[in-house]
C-alpha cells in the first residue's frame, strides 16, 4: 500500500464489497417480517355485458377494491404492486385470470385504502363462456425491495358470479 | 510511508470499514430507515479515506535510512549485462 492510488482503490473496493454484503443481509431480515394484510372487494355493479363484433364476451363491472396491505412494508420497501385478477375456468382453458385492475403503492401510509372504480382493463372472455359464469377475484400483490429479493402472494376471494343473460 | 505505516494503514482501513458497517446497517434497521443506513455508511467511508488514504506523519515514525547519494556514489553499481561475442560466419 505504498502509494496513494493504491490505498484508495484498496479502500473502495473493500468499501463496495461491504456494501454489497450489507445489502444482502438487508435483503434476508425482509425475511423476519410475517404480514398480515387483508382485502376486499365488493361488485357494485355490472355497467353492460356484451358479446363484441368479434365474438367474445366482455362485461364492465363496477367494483369497490379496500385493502390493509400496511404489514408487508418493512424499511427495504420500495414500492407494492398491487393487481386484482378475475379466475375461471372454461372449457377451452382451465384457468383464465384476467387482470381488471392495478395499482402501485409508494409507501407505507397509502396502504390501507379503498378505491370505488371501474375496471381498469377490459374483462373479455376467450370466447363466449361468461354468461352465468362463477369466478374468484384475487388481489395480488408484489413488494418491490430498495435491494433484495422480491415477495409475492395473494389473497383469493371467492363467490362472484355473472349475470345468465346479456345487458 | 513506511512499511509499518503501510501496514497500519491497511488495518486501520479494514477495521473502520468493518465497524461502520455494522453500525451503519444498526442504525438504518433500529431506524427503519435505508437511507439513514446509506448515508452513514458513506459518511463512515469518507472518513476511513481521510484517515487512511493520505500520506499523514504519523504513518512515517519508523522511516527507512536511505543511503546518502554520496555514499551510494562510492558502491559498486550493479553492471548491465551485454554479450559482445557475435559469431562472423567465415568461409
Amino acid at each position: 500500500m505504498h502509494s496513494f492510488g493504491y490505498r484508495l482503490n484498496g479502500l473502495l473496493t473493500f468499501a463496495v464489497t461491504i456494501l454489497a454484503l450489507m445489502c444482502a443481509i438487508t435483503s434476508l431480515s425482509d425475511n423476519f417480517n410475517t404480514p398480515s394484510p387483508s382485502a376486499e372487494i365488493k361488485i357494485i355493479n355490472i355497467n353492460w355485458f356484451q358479446k363484441q363484433p368479434q365474438g367474445h364476451d366482455e362485461v364492465s363491472l363496477m367494483m369497490n377494491v379496500s385493502a390493509d396491505l400496511q404489514s408487508l412494508f418493512t424499511w427495504n420497501t420500495k414500492q407494492v404492486f398491487i393487481f386484482v385478477a378475475a379466475e375461471y375456468g372454461t372449457p377451452k382453458n382451465s384457468l383464465n385470470q384476467v387482470s381488471l385492475w392495478d395499482a402501485i403503492i409508494p409507501a407505507k401510509e397509502n396502504a390501507k385504502f379503498w378505491i370505488h372504480t371501474s375496471n381498469k382493463y377490459r374483462f373479455v372472455d376467450q370466447g363466449n363462456n361468461l354468461r352465468g359464469k362463477k369466478f374468484n377475484l384475487t388481489m395480488h400483490w408484489h413488494v418491490m425491495p430498495k435491494t433484495g429479493k422480491m415477495f409475492a402472494d395473494k389473497i383469493v376471494l371467492t363467490g362472484y358470479s355473472l349475470p345468465e343473460e346479456y345487458r | 510511508m513506511d512499511w509499518q505505516g503501510q501496514k497500519l494503514a491497511e488495518q486501520i482501513m479494514q477495521v473502520l470499514l468493518s465497524v461502520f458497517a455494522v453500525v451503519s446497517f444498526v442504525a438504518g434497521y433500529v431506524l427503519g430507515s435505508f437511507q439513514m443506513m446509506m448515508l452513514v455508511y458513506a459518511v463512515g467511508v469518507t472518513l476511513t479515506a481521510l484517515i487512511t488514504v493520505p500520506n499523514w506523519p504519523f504513518f512515517n515514525r519508523h522511516p527507512l535510512n536511505w543511503l546518502d547519494p554520496s555514499e551510494a556514489e562510492k558502491q559498486p553499481k550493479p553492471q548491465v549485462a551485454v554479450s559482445s561475442k557475435k559469431k562472423s560466419t567465415k568461409k
